[in-house]
């Protein structure tokens, strides 16, 4: 069965041109990079120019780029980093639309170490509340954390605006931008953030790598204390074919910006408008203007996410649902609750996230697909009777 | 993805007894469209009160479907005293096991059941004796006590996966963790 893939805010496919550059430092290349010899400083070389090309895609120098193992490590090690900066500040803001990586972490840090956590709410249409944001601002406050993107809806935070307002106030801006590197221009110099979190697999590279940037001049501490590597920010040998990969797929992802504003965008919003147009009670979750290119939170009244994925499933279609029962807990998604989203539309809620390898076609195949499945779901619906929600 | 069991995939892409049963003398609702599921279930009972067809209409997740698809199945036959000893159990031995996280998809079968009977009967279902504990899914001390005891439950986790009771606001998790440790003492 042909695989329709629409999970791209989940994880991405390895690009073919970033595995043909991983594959000599899984095999002949394997020398490590601090190394004193020619061998291993093959891989410091490259490593070098991986470091430049992700740096390129966020407009960063390449000094201002440490290598992680993932997303949620660049967000654990900036904040901690931040509270360490600050020993005496003992507030943090961060929304309450965040990644887990966010999220818990600041309940962590609330529950065990006392500090006052300020979570912003959103609107409806998950847009965040800055009057909230810049009235919570206090010299109490150490870090400000915001994502510049969110996962589940696509909205985007106007962290330029937000960075404007905090700064020469001896706060710290730390950005979780995992979902819009790739998708939408991230400059982080003209953006002014502090710190700034991104992941490889979210733009074709392979999972567990990832990078923290930080801004020169900004007091950091390490979360992995070791070696020298990443100039003493990040200890361990450095996973080099991945940061490779990473290097090769952020020059691709800079390369395809623009098709992500062209033929990603109008893929989805032609898949949007057809959902829209063919199924009853069915509405987009999120601001549709101020939303990543890619991303199509879509919320079907009367019927449960699960049951919808995996009839998808069986049509080859990989979406992704912000429904408790995908996820093991059992109230629909935190972001879709924080948008008030009403339980009618948000159990039934429905993420498809595209990547510039989809086509028209595909859009078509599950255009096809979902109608059929919406109609059998609500069929044996108590809630849904003569076409509507009851 | 969830470790579905064949049978459970079977009867959600294939649900038996779906719809509304037209000649039903008896119907039982539970859950509602807040929780994330809810079953209603229509049964015939002839005169002898033998349950002579079943049918159900579900919102909710795939084993929420199976496991109402396989309550209408186990209960066609039976008595209505056969039927009221029924336990969620019995519907998650059918469908050979539900993952720990849904067994409340099961016990909402057995819930429904208990209100079709009552409702054929006549009976008003009295206010559920004990207290409410969990507000946000309407669960009683009784009920998670009774829970604990005769599933041997451990955590407040394994009561959320048994009665959602804590899973939604979580404001209760401290009440219900007292409730476990009141059984288990």
């Amino acid at each position: 069965m042909k695989i329709v893939y629409t999970d791209n805010n989940a994880t991405t496919k390895v690009a073919d041109e970033v595995i043909q550059e991983m594959l000599p430092y899984f095999g002949e290349l394997y020398g490590n990079p601090s190394s004193m010899h020619t061998f291993g400083d093959q891989t410091a070389k490259k490593i070098k120019e991986a470091r430049q090309r992700v740096a390129d895609l966020i407009n960063a120098d390449p000094e201002e780029i440490v290598f992680t193992s993932c997303g949620t490590e660049s967000d654990n090690s900036a904040v901690y980093s931040a509270i360490n900066t600050y020993p005496d500040k003992k507030h943090i803001i961060t929304s309450n639309v965040e990644h887990p990586a966010i999220n818990n972490l600041f309940k962590l840090l609330k529950r065990t170490k006392g500090y006052r956590v300020t979570f912003v709410p959103v609107d409806k249409k998950g847009l965040l509340n800055l009057d909230v944001l810049y009235k919570s601002l206090s010299d109490e406050t150490a870090l400000v954390s915001l994502m510049w993107a969110n996962n589940e809806t696509g909205v985007l935070f106007p962290i330029k605006e937000i960075a404007q307002k905090i700064r020469g106030k001896g706060i710290l801006l730390h950005t979780d931008a995992v979902q819009a590197a790739g998708k939408v221009l991230v400059d982080v110099k003209a953006s002014g953030v502090d710190m700034l979190s991104l992941s490889g697999h979210k733009i074709h590279a392979p999972k567990g790598v990832g990078v923290l940037y930080i801004k020169k001049g900004i007091k950091f501490s390490p979360f992995f204390i070791g070696g020298h590597q990443e100039k003493g920010r990040r200890g361990g040998t450095e996973n080099a074919a991945s940061i490779i990969g990473l290097g090769k797929a952020a020059e691709l992802a800079k390369a395809h910006l623009p098709v992500m504003e062209t033929k990603v965008r109008e893929l989805r919003d032609y898949l949007q408008n057809q959902l829209l147009e063919k199924i009853l009670s069915c509405s987009v979750n999120g601001d549709l203007e101020r939303r990543l290119p890619n991303t199509l939170s879509i919320g079907f009244d009367a019927v449960e996410g699960e049951s919808i994925l995996l009839m998808l499933d069986r049509e080859g279609i990989c979406a992704s649902s912000g429904s408790a029962c995908t996820s093991g807990s059992l109230d629909p998604s935190h972001v879709l609750m924080a948008m008030e989203v009403p339980f009618k539309s948000a159990h039934g809620s429905i993420r498809f996230s595209l990547s510039h390898y989809n086509t028209r076609e595909e859009m078509d195949h599950i255009i096809t697909a979902l109608v059929p499945v919406i109609e059998r779901l609500r069929a044996m619906s108590p809630f849904w009777k003569d076409g509507k929600l009851v | 993805m969830w470790d579905y069991t064949d049978k459970v995939k079977d009867h959600f892409l294939k649900p038996r007894n779906v719809g509304e049963l037209k000649d039903a003398n008896a119907v039982g609702e539970t859950g509602s469209l807040n929780c994330g599921d809810a079953l209603r279930l229509y049964l015939k009972v002839n005169e002898n009160e033998r349950i002579v067809d079943a049918s159900f209409m579900t919102f909710g997740c795939a084993s929420a479907v199976a496991s109402s698809s396989a309550l209408t199945e186990i209960i066609k036959g039976m008595t209505l005293t056969e039927a009221a000893k029924l336990t969620n159990e019995d519907i998650s031995d059918y469908l050979g096991g539900l993952p720990k996280e849904k067994m409340h998809c099961s016990v909402m079968g057995q819930a429904a059941l208990k209100k079709a009977i009552a409702n054929y009967r006549g009976v008003q279902i009295l206010e559920k004796p004990g207290q409410v504990v969990c507000e946000c899914f309407d669960v009683t001390d009784l009920e998670i006590t009774d829970a604990v005891k005769k599933n041997g439950l451990k955590t407040t986790e394994d009561v959320t996966n048994y009665l959602k009771a804590g899973g939604g606001c979580g404001k209760c998790l401290d009440r219900i963790e007292e409730l476990i440790e009141s059984v288990n003492a």
